[in-house]
C-alpha cells in the first residue's frame, strides 16, 4: 500500500528559494514538478519579515517580506505550480526518493528525476553557544520572537538584551522598540557586526540602542522568568575579561548568533557538505555531490539578501531542467579554493571558461582591500572595495573571457593594501 | 485555600515518590502526591545521567548496594511494562593510569560481593577494539554488561500516569513547609493550605533533610551537590556504544561519556557541593571542567554539536547512604537519593510500599489497571507504521518538531496523558518536541498554541516550566 508517485522534479521548501527554483524550472519546460512546504503557506521566513528592504536589487524598489514573497507566489500560481503546504519531508535518499507526510495525503514517496534542496536555514540556539546560567523562560532566538510578534501578535518580553548582531537580531531590536519594549543593548562577541551596515544604522543607531562590540553574555539569571544577564568584554581570543562585567536587568534575551543551513535531509541523502558553509558542495550548475540533486538559497550558504537567494535559485531551477533534458555539463572541472582571508566560496567545483559568479564571506574586516582570483598562480580577476566585512557576502563575477585557458584550480584570496 | 485530607501523603513527585505512589496504588487507600514544582520529575529525577547502574559502586552491606542491585534487575521488565525507553548497553570504568588498576579490582570485588553478574577486567587492546574512540592511554577497564541507560523523566511520567489511573492524586505547586504530629497522623502546612494525612512519606530530594528534622530527633543533613552536563546532538555514528566512566573519586563516579536512549551523547556530571538546593544554573567553570574531563575519555570531544547544557542537584546525605524507612511513627522516608537513586527507586518503592502496607494494614484492590498503552514514537516508526498512524489520526501527518520528528498528535497526546503536560517543558520532556538541535526555535510558538488550545487558556498564560515562567508577557 505504498503511496509512490513519480515526478520529474521535487523541490523541498516553498520559501523564496523553492519558489524561484520552481518558477525557473517551469519556465524552462519542466511540467511535472511539485514544491513541498511544511508550513501552512508558502513564502518561508519572509512571511514573518514584515519590515521593508527586500527586493532592491531584483525589483529596484523596497518591499516587505510578505510583499516580496507574494510576487513569487503570484507568478507560481500563474504558472500553475503544484505547491503542497503542511507537508513535511522526512527523508531524501541518494536515488532521489523523497518521503513526506501530510494530514491530507498521509505518507507519500516521490520518485524524482531531479531534486532541489531549498530548505533554508535555522538559528543557532543558546545550547550551541554554551552560555552558562539558568534555563528560565524569556530566552528566544530572534526569529522565534519575530514569529510571536509578527505572526501571532504576542509580546515575548518588555526589557530586552540582544546577543549577537545578526540581521534578524537587529531587525528585532527595532521591532521590539516600536512595540513599546525597551531594548537595553545589542551585544556582539566579534569586534565587528555580522549584520548589514544599513541595519546597524536603521535599527540600532536610530533608536539609541547601544552596540557593545567584543562583548558577550557570560551569565543568565532568573529561576522562572529571566531576571538579568551579565555581559563582559572579551579579549582577542574571545575570553571574558574579569572586571568588565555589566549587569543588565532584563526579562528577555534574544539570540541572533548565527544561521545554520538545514542540511539534515541532505546528509541522509549522502550529499557532501562544506565545513566552511555548512551547505552542500556544489558545481557551477549548483548540483551537489549526488547526481540530480541541486541546492540553492540559505540551505546552500547563508545569504544576506533574498534578492541573491532568488537569483541563485532561478539558476538552480534552470540547471535542474537542463539535467532532466539530459544536458549535463561537459568536461573536466577544477576546484575553487578558499585562500587567505576567504571563507566558503560557492560553487566549489567549476567547468572552466564560462561566465561565473563566485560568492563568499571574508574571514575578517578588510579595509581598502582587494579580492584576487588566481589560477595556476596567475591573477585572473580582482575586485577592489573600501571595505569587506564578514557581514556582507561578496559576489565576484568572473567573465568567461578571463579564464578561457585555465586548467588548474582557482584560489580566491583577500589582499590587504 | 481549602484544607485537604488523605490517608498517605507523599511529598515529592520525583522518581521515588512516583514509584512509591504506583506501588501504593495497588491498595485500598487514598494517596496524594504533592510537589513544589508544577510537574512531576522536576528535581534531580529530570537532571541526571540516566544510567541504570549495575551496582559495583556502593559498599557491600549498605542500603545503597542492596537497592541498587535489586533495582537494576527490575529495570528491564518495569520499563517494558511502562513503555519507557531503556537499553542495557553495558558500561566500562576505565583506568587511564597504571596506578588506578587496583581501583578496578576493588570495584570488581565490591560488585561481586553485591551480586553484580558478569563483571570482568578488560585489557587495553580489547578495550580499544570495543570502543575505538576511547583515549588510547586507557590501561584497562572494568566491564559491567548489565549497566543500562534510561530516559529518567519518561520513567517518572509513566510511573505517575500508572499511579494516577489507579486513583493516586497529584497536587502541584505545593511546597511542604511544616510538618506537625497530631493524634491521628500529621498536619502538613503547605504553600497551598493544610493537608492532613494519616501517614507521610518524605521523598523531597534536596528538601528531605529539612522535613526529616521537623519530626525526627535523629540528625539528617542533606547536602545539595550540583552536577553540570553537556548534551550533544545525535551523531550519525555514536562515538561510544557503552557508558564510559572514569575511576570514581570521593565526590562520586566522576565525569562520564554516554549515549542516551534517544541517541544523543551526554557528557558529565561535575560535582560541587552548594548551599542552595534549587540553584541549577550552569557555570562557566563547571562546563569547562565537564568538557575538559570528558576529553580524558574521549580525546575528540567537541561542543560543536552541543544542543544544550544543564545542571542537576543530587541530594547527598552527609554519610553517603540512603535514608530509608520509618523515621518517626507513620513518617516514612526515602532521603539522600543521590546516585544510584534512579536505579534503586523501583526496588525501594517495592520494599517500602510492602512495609507500609503491612504497617497500615492496607488491603489489596480487587482490580489494579495495567499501565496505559504507549504509542510508539512517530520518529521510530517505519513507513508502513507511519501510514497507518496517519490513517488512524491525521494529526500524525502534521509535523511540529522537525529536529526530533514529533507530530501534532503526539503533542496533544502528551498534554492529554493522565498526568499530562501543562507547560512547554512538560511537552518537551514527554514527547521530545523542542529537544533537538534548534531547541524549539521553530516549534515553540506552535507548541504554545497547542497547549493553549488543549488547556483552554490564552497563549499568554502558557509557561515554560514551573512558577512564573511565562513564555509571553502580553499581546502587542
Amino acid at each position: 500500500m505504498e503511496n509512490i508517485i513519480r515526478k520529474q522534479l521535487v523541490i523541498i521548501g516553498g520559501g523564496p528559494a523553492g519558489l524561484a527554483a520552481g518558477i525557473a524550472a517551469r519556465e524552462a519546460g519542466v511540467e511535472d514538478l511539485v514544491i513541498l512546504e511544511r508550513e501552512h503557506e508558502a513564502g518561508g521566513i519572509l512571511r514573518q519579515c514584515i519590515h521593508n528592504g527586500f527586493g532592491l536589487h531584483r525589483y529596484g524598489e523596497e518591499l516587505t517580506g510578505p510583499e516580496y514573497a507574494a510576487r513569487d507566489i503570484a507568478r507560481a500560481q500563474e504558472l500553475g505550480l503544484d505547491i503542497r503546504c503542511d507537508t513535511t519531508v522526512l527523508s531524501v535518499d541518494g536515488d532521489r526518493r523523497v518521503t513526506c507526510v501530510s494530514r491530507a495525503e498521509g505518507l507519500q514517496i516521490f520518485e524524482a528525476g531531479a531534486v532541489i534542496l531549498a530548505m533554508g536555514c535555522r538559528e543557532r540556539p543558546r545550547g550551541a553557544l554554551g552560555t552558562p546560567g539558568t534555563r528560565c523562560a524569556g530566552i528566544y532566538t530572534a526569529g522565534a520572537a519575530q514569529k510571536f510578534v509578527n505572526l501571532e501578535g504576542l509580546m515575548p518580553g518588555r526589557r530586552c538584551v540582544i546577543l549577537g548582531s545578526g540581521d534578524i537580531g537587529l531587525i528585532m531590536a527595532r521591532r521590539m522598540t516600536l512595540q513599546g519594549a525597551k531594548v537595553l543593548a545589542c551585544v556582539e562577541l566579534m569586534p565587528y557586526s555580522s549584520g548589514l551596515n544599513r541595519n546597524i544604522v536603521q535599527c540600532l543607531q536610530d533608536y539609541d540602542i547601544p552596540l557593545y562590540l567584543s562583548h558577550t553574555v557570560i551569565d543568565i539569571q532568573g529561576r522562572e522568568r529571566l531576571e538579568g544577564v551579565t555581559v563582559a568584554q572579551v579579549d582577542e581570543r574571545r575570553r571574558p575579561i574579569p572586571g568588565t562585567e555589566i549587569e543588565f536587568d532584563c526579562d528577555t534575551l534574544l539570540l541572533s548568533v548565527g544561521l545554520i543551513p538545514e542540511n539534515e535531509l541532505s546528509l541522509r541523502a549522502g550529499v557532501a557538505l562544506s565545513p566552511a558553509t555548512a551547505g552542500a558542495v556544489v558545481d557551477d550548475a549548483l548540483q551537489t555531490s549526488v547526481p540530480g540533486v541541486f541546492a540553492c538559497g540559505n540551505v546552500l550558504h547563508v545569504h544576506d539578501l533574498v534578492d541573491f537567494v532568488s537569483d541563485e535559485s532561478f539558476r538552480a531551477g534552470r540547471a535542474a531542467a537542463a539535467f532532466l533534458r539530459g544536458e549535463h555539463p561537459q568536461g573536466e572541472t577544477v576546484a575553487v579554493l578558499d585562500g587567505e582571508g576567504v571563507r566558503g566560496v560557492v560553487p566549489q567545483r567549476v567547468h572552466p571558461g564560462q561566465d561565473l559568479t563566485l560568492m563568499f564571506r571574508p574571514a575578517g574586516v578588510y579595509k581598502n582591500a582587494s579580492v584576487v582570483v588566481e589560477a595556476d598562480g596567475v591573477e585572473i580577476a580582482r575586485k577592489r572595495a573600501l571595505v569587506f566585512t564578514p557581514g556582507e557576502m561578496v559576489a565576484l563575477d568572473l567573465p568567461a573571457a578571463k579564464w578561457a585557458n585555465v586548467h588548474g584550480d582557482l584560489t580566491v584570496r583577500m589582499e590587504a593594501k | 485555600m481549602m484544607d485537604r485530607e488523605t490517608d498517605i501523603l507523599i511529598i515529592g513527585a520525583g522518581v521515588v515518590g512516583c514509584a512509591l505512589a504506583r506501588v501504593l496504588s495497588r491498595f485500598e487507600t487514598r494517596v496524594l502526591v504533592i510537589d513544589r514544582a508544577d510537574d512531576v520529575s522536576e528535581g534531580a529525577s529530570k537532571a541526571n545521567s540516566g544510567i541504570v547502574h549495575a551496582g559495583f559502586d556502593a559498599k557491600p552491606g549498605t542500603d545503597k548496594a542492596r537497592l541498587n542491585v535489586l533495582g537494576a534487575r527490575r529495570y528491564p521488565a518495569l520499563c517494558k511494562e511502562l513503555g519507557v525507553p531503556y537499553k542495557q548497553i553495558g558500561a566500562l570504568v576505565v583506568a587511564f593510569r597504571e596506578e588506578d588498576r587496583p581501583v578496578l579490582e576493588q570495584l570488581k570485588a565490591q560488585g561481586e560481593a553485591n551480586g553484580v553478574p558478569r563483571l570482568r577486567i578488560v585489557e587495553h587492546d580489547e578495550l580499544m577494539q570495543m570502543e575505538p574512540q576511547l583515549n588510547p592511554s586507557a590501561v584497562a577497564a572494568l566491564e559491567a554488561p548489565t549497566s543500562g541507560i534510561v530516559s529518567p523523566y519518561e520513567l517518572v511520567f509513566a510511573l505517575a500516569d500508572h499511579a494516577a489511573i489507579n486513583g493516586v492524586e497529584f497536587q502541584f505547586g505545593t511546597e511542604a513547609q511544616t510538618i506537625v504530629r497530631e493524634d491521628t497522623g500529621y498536619r502538613v502546612e503547605t504553600s497551598r493550605g493544610v493537608i492532613r494525612a494519616h501517614s507521610v512519606v518524605n521523598c523531597a530530594g534536596v528538601d528531605s533533610g529539612r522535613l526529616h528534622s521537623q519530626v525526627s530527633p535523629r540528625p539528617c543533613r542533606i547536602i545539595p551537590r550540583r552536577g553540570e552536563y553537556y548534551v550533544l546532538d545525535h551523531p550519525a555514528e555514536a562515538p561510544f556504544s557503552r557508558t564510559i566512566f572514569q575511576c570514581p573519586t570521593k565526590m562520586g563516579k566522576g565525569v562520564l561519556v554516554s549515549p542516551t536512549v534517544h541517541g544523543n551523547v551526554l557528557l558529565g556530571p561535575t560535582a560541587m557541593d552548594i548551599e542552595d538546593g534549587l540553584d541549577t544554573a550552569t557555570t562557566a567553570g563547571g562546563l569547562a571542567e565537564c568538557l575538559q574531563k570528558s576529553a580524558l575519555t574521549w580525546p575528540k570531544v567537541s561542543t560543536r554539536t552541543a544542543v544544550t547544557n544543564f545542571a542537576g542537584i543530587r541530594a547527598h546525605e552527609e554519610h553517603g547512604d540512603f535514608l530509608v524507612g520509618e523515621a518517626a511513627p507513620l513518617f516514612y522516608e526515602a532521603a539522600g537519593f543521590e546516585s544510584p537513586g534512579l536505579t534503586s527507586a523501583p526496588a525501594l518503592a517495592e520494599e517500602l510500599g510492602r512495609d507500609m502496607a503491612e504497617d497500615l494494614n492496607l488491603r489489596q484492590k480487587e482490580t489494579w489497571l495495567p499501565a496505559p498503552e504507549h504509542e510508539k514514537p512517530f520518529n521510530e516508526m517505519n513507513d508502513a507504521e507511519r501510514t497507518e498512524a496517519i490513517a488512524g489520526n491525521p494529526l500524525h501527518g502534521q509535523l511540529i518538531c522537525r529536529c526530533e520528528v514529533v507530530t501534532e498528535a503526539e503533542i496533544r497526546a502528551a498534554i492529554r496523558r493522565p498526568v499530562g503536560a501543562r507547560t512547554v517543558d512538560g511537552v518537551k520532556r514527554r514527547c521530545r518536541a523542542g529537544m533537538g538541535r534548534c531547541q524549539g526555535g521553530f516549534c515553540a510558538p506552535r507548541v504554545v498554541e497547542i497547549l493553549a488550545e488543549e488547556l483552554g487558556v490564552p497563549m499568554t498564560e502558557i509557561r515554560k516550566g514551573s512558577g512564573a515562567s511565562d513564555m509571553l508577557v502580553g499581546e502587542i
